[in-house]
C-alpha cells in the first residue's frame, strides 16, 4: 500500500509542479504584495518596504466607488453571461436543423467573430456606431446621437460587443454536444411518443447538462474579468467613471498609479469572488441532484 | 498525513521568504568615458525632422567624443510610463539620457530614477526661463534640462468672428457669452471645443479666479481645489461644455487633442489649443481663417496664468558615463539645437533670447510668448501627482459637473478627498 502511494504522488509530481508553478506561486505573491505598501519607490529600491498587513483592504473596502464598480461589474457580467449563453445556445439548436452550407456560414461568422482580437473587435464596433459617420446610426437615421455618452448605453454597447465575441464558445461547444447525443435515445423518446418540446426538455437538457455547467462557469469567470471591451470603448471608464468594471478600476487606480499593493489586493478580492461564485454555483447545482 | 507536513513546510517557507522584491539603481560610481551612449526620446506623429536635428547633434558629439556612440530610440509617449518604470526597476535595459514630460519629472525622480545636474559649469544656462527652470526642479535641484517648454492659447475662427461681427473674448467671462452666440448663429458649430478631459485647459480658468488646486506647506501638499476661488473656476469652465456651447454629449468625453480635433475639423468656432498644435491646424479645414490670442483673464487686459507644460532632457541615476550623458544633454538642450528644433518642429525654445528671436520672426507665436512672460504655473511637484493623474481624479471632477452628476460643490469635495489621499500615501 505504502509502495503505492508513493508511485501515485510520484505519478502526479509533474503536474503538481508545473500547477504550483503556474498557479500557487503567483497567487502567493499576490497575496504577499497585498500586504504592503509597494509602490514604484518601493520597486526600484527608492524607499523602504512597509508592512501593511490588511491595510489596503481596509482602504478599499472603505472606498464607496469599489462597492459601486464591484456592483456593475457583477451586473454586466451577469447581463454578459446570460446573453452569450441564450445566443449561443439558440444559434447551437439552429445549427442543427438547417442544411451543411448554411450550417458552414454560421460557423465561419462566428469563428470570426471569435478569432478577432479583442481591441481590434471593441474599435470596429465603435467605428459602426460612431456618432458622426457610423453606419449604424446612418441606418437608423439618428446622426449624431452618441452611442458612448449616456451610461446605459454605452454598458449596452460593450455588453452587446462582448455577447459577440463570446457566443462562439458557446455555440460550438453546445452544437457538439447535442450531436453527440445518441440518436437512438432521441428516437426512443419519439417511439414514446414524447413531442419536439417533451424531448427538448426531459431528453436533451439534462444530457447537455455537464457542458452548460461547463460553459456558464467559463463565460462567468470571463466576462467578470472584462477589461479591453471597457477601456478601448468607453475610453478607460466612461465618462467621470461611471462605465468602469472591476478590472479597468484596479488597472487605473493601482497599477497606473503604481499602487502595487492595493492592485494585488483588488486582485486577490476579485479571485475570492469568482471563486465564491463558482463554489456557489456548483452547490446550488448539486442540490438539484446533479451529479457533478 | 503526509499532506498536512506539505502544507507545513510549504507555510514555514512562506514566512521565512516573506517580502515582495525589491531591487533598483544604485548609482554605480562608475564613469566611463567611451562606449556607447545610449538614448530615449519621443516618438512623434511626424518624426522626420526631429531625426534629422538629432543626427546632427550626434554626428556632432562623436566627432568631439572619439570612441563614444550614441544609439537613439524612440519611444511612444502613450506607454511611456511602463517602459520608464521597467527602466528604472533593471538599470541594465535603461538609457543613459531621456526626453521626459515635464509632470512626470517629481514621480521619476522619487523612485530613483533621474540624477540630478550641475549647471553651474554651462554658461548657456543662465539664460533659461526661470519659471520655466523651476518644472525641472525637486526640492531646489535640477533633474533635467527643458528642451522646449509648451503653452495653450486661445484658437479662433476669423472668418466666423467677421461674419458675425465680434472681436475675440478680452476676459475670461466673455468667453461663454460669446460662444453661445455663436452656436446660435451657427447651430452645428461649438461655440467652443472644450472637452470635459481637458485638464490643462481647465486648469487656467481656475489659476485667472486666484484658485489653485493644491497648496505646499514646507513640501507637505494639500488639495485647494475645493476653495471659493478654484471652484468658481471649475464653474466657469463647465459652464462651456453645456448643450447651448459644447454639448456634453459630444464633448465631455474629449481630452485635449480631440478638443483640437474639433476645432480642425472646422466645427468649431474656438478652442484653446498649444503652439505645438499649429502645424496640424495648419493642415486642416480651419488653415488660414484661424487666429491665436493669450487666453484672458479676469480682467480685461490680463492674461490667465497657462500650464508650463514641455519636456526635459535629463540623465538616469543607473548611468555609467555621467559626465558624457550630461555633456550630451547640454549639446542637444543647448541654444543651437534649440533653435534647429524649432525650425524643424516648432517646438518653442526655453532660453529666453531664444524666445524672443523666434517671436519676432514669427509673428504666430506671439500670443505665446506673451503668455509665457506674464507667468505660468504648473502642477504640484509631487510624486503624488502621477498618481493622482493616472487615476484622473481632475478630468472625472469636471466630467462629474458638466453631466450633472454632481454639482461643484460635491464634485471638487470628492476630488480634494482623493487628491489629499495620494498626498498622503
Amino acid at each position: 500500500m505504502r509502495n503505492q502511494g508513493r508511485v501515485a504522488y510520484g505519478y502526479l509530481t509533474p503536474a503538481l509542479l508545473v500547477l504550483g508553478g503556474l498557479l500557487a506561486y503567483p497567487i502567493y505573491q499576490l497575496v504577499l504584495i497585498s500586504l504592503f505598501d509597494y509602490g514604484q519607490e518601493q520597486v526600484s529600491g527608492g524607499a523602504p518596504l512597509t508592512f501593511l498587513g490588511l491595510g489596503n483592504y481596509r482602504t478599499l473596502l472603505g472606498q464607496q466607488q469599489f462597492w459601486t464598480v464591484l456592483g456593475q461589474t457583477v451586473g454586466f457580467a451577469a447581463v454578459c453571461v446570460v446573453g452569450s449563453l441564450l445566443v449561443g445556445t439558440a444559434l447551437a439548436i439552429l445549427c442543427t436543423r438547417v442544411r451543411t452550407w448554411a450550417r458552414m456560414v454560421l460557423f465561419l461568422a462566428a469563428l470570426g467573430a471569435w478569432s478577432t482580437p479583442a481591441v481590434a473587435g471593441s474599435t470596429i464596433w465603435l467605428f459602426l456606431f460612431d456618432a458622426n459617420f457610423g453606419f449604424v446610426n446612418e441606418v437608423l437615421g439618428t446622426t449624431g446621437f452618441s452611442w458612448t455618452f449616456d451610461k446605459w448605453t454605452a454598458f449596452g454597447l460593450v455588453a452587446a460587443q462582448v455577447i459577440w465575441c463570446s457566443f462562439p464558445f458557446v455555440m460550438v461547444t453546445l452544437y457538439a454536444g447535442i450531436k453527440a447525443i445518441p440518436t437512438e435515445v432521441l428516437e426512443a423518446a419519439a417511439l414514446d411518443g414524447a413531442s419536439t418540446a417533451r424531448t427538448a426538455v426531459s431528453v436533451t437538457l439534462p444530457l447537455l447538462k455537464p457542458l452548460l455547467i461547463v460553459v456558464t462557469i467559463q463565460s462567468i469567470i470571463w466576462d467578470f474579468k472584462v477589461f479591453t471591451q471597457i477601456y478601448v470603448m468607453t475610453n478607460g471608464g466612461g465618462i467621470a467613471g461611471r462605465n468602469l468594471v472591476l478590472n479597468v478600476y484596479a488597472y487605473q487606480q493601482a497599477f497606473a498609479a503604481s499602487e502595487y499593493g492595493l492592485g494585488a489586493a483588488i486582485g486577490v478580492v476579485m479571485t475570492a469572488v469568482l471563486l465564491a461564485i463558482t463554489v456557489f454555483y456548483l452547490r446550488a447545482l448539486k442540490r438539484q441532484g446533479e451529479v457533478l | 498525513m503526509r499532506l498536512k507536513r506539505f502544507v507545513a513546510v510549504l507555510g514555514v517557507g512562506a514566512v521565512v521568504a516573506c517580502a515582495p522584491v525589491q531591487s533598483g539603481p544604485s548609482s554605480s560610481g562608475a564613469d566611463e568615458k567611451t562606449g556607447q551612449l545610449r538614448v530615449w526620446l519621443f516618438d512623434e506623429v511626424n518624426r522626420g525632422p526631429k531625426e534629422a536635428v538629432v543626427k546632427d547633434a550626434i554626428a556632432e558629439f562623436e566627432s568631439a567624443h572619439s570612441g563614444v556612440t550614441v544609439d537613439v530610440q524612440y519611444i511612444q509617449v502613450q506607454t511611456r510610463a511602463e517602459r520608464f518604470k521597467a527602466a528604472f526597476s533593471d538599470p541594465k535595459s535603461a538609457p543613459d539620457v531621456a526626453e521626459f514630460g515635464n509632470t512626470d519629472l517629481a514621480g521619476y525622480v522619487s523612485a530613483g530614477g533621474f540624477s540630478d545636474l550641475d549647471l553651474s559649469k554651462w554658461g548657456e544656462s543662465k539664460d533659461l526661463v526661470p519659471t520655466v527652470l523651476d518644472t525641472a526642479k525637486v526640492d531646489g535641484k535640477v533633474y533635467g534640462v527643458p528642451w522646449f517648454v509648451g503653452v495653450r492659447a486661445l484658437y479662433y475662427r476669423t472668418d466666423v468672428f467677421a461674419e458675425l461681427g465680434i472681436q475675440p473674448p478680452k476676459t475670461l467671462d466673455e468667453i461663454a457669452p460669446i460662444a453661445r452666440r455663436i452656436r446660435q448663429a451657427k447651430p452645428d458649430m461649438l461655440g467652443i471645443s472644450a472637452g470635459g478631459k481637458y485638464l490643462f485647459a481647465a486648469l487656467p480658468f481656475i489659476w485667472a479666479q486666484g484658485g489653485d488646486i493644491a497648496k505646499s506647506d514646507g513640501g507637505k501638499f494639500t488639495s485647494t481645489v475645493d476653495s471659493e476661488q478654484a471652484k468658481a473656476g471649475v464653474a466657469k469652465y463647465a459652464e462651456l461644455v453645456k448643450d447651448d456651447i459644447c454639448p456634453p454629449a459630444q464633448c465631455a468625453g474629449n481630452g485635449g487633442d480631440a478638443s483640437v480635433e474639433g476645432f480642425r475639423t472646422g466645427k468649431a468656432a474656438m478652442t484653446i489649443g498649444g503652439d505645438f498644435n499649429r502645424k496640424s491646424v495648419d493642415a486642416s479645414a480651419a488653415a488660414g481663417k484661424y487666429g491665436v490670442v493669450p487666453l484672458p483673464g479676469k480682467t480685461e487686459g490680463s492674461i490667465a496664468p497657462a500650464f508650463a507644460g514641455g519636456n526635459l532632457l535629463g540623465v538616469l541615476k543607473g548611468t555609467q558615463r555621467k559626465s558624457l550623458s550630461t555633456e550630451f544633454v547640454q549639446l542637444l538642450a543647448s541654444k543651437k539645437y534649440q533653435q534647429k528644433m524649432y525650425a524643424a518642429m516648432g517646438n518653442l525654445p526655453t532660453f529666453s533670447d531664444v524666445q524672443q528671436q523666434v517671436a519676432e520672426s514669427d509673428k504666430f507665436l506671439e500670443p505665446f510668448t506673451a503668455t509665457l512672460k506674464s507667468g505660468t504655473k504648473f502642477v504640484p511637484v509631487t510624486p503624488s501627482w502621477a498618481k493622482i493623474e493616472a487615476q484622473a481624479v481632475l478630468p472625472t471632477m469636471i466630467q462629474e459637473v458638466v453631466t450633472g452628476a454632481k454639482d461643484v460643490n460635491a464634485a471638487t469635495k470628492t476630488a480634494a478627498d482623493a487628491m489629499n489621499a495620494a498626498f498622503a500615501s
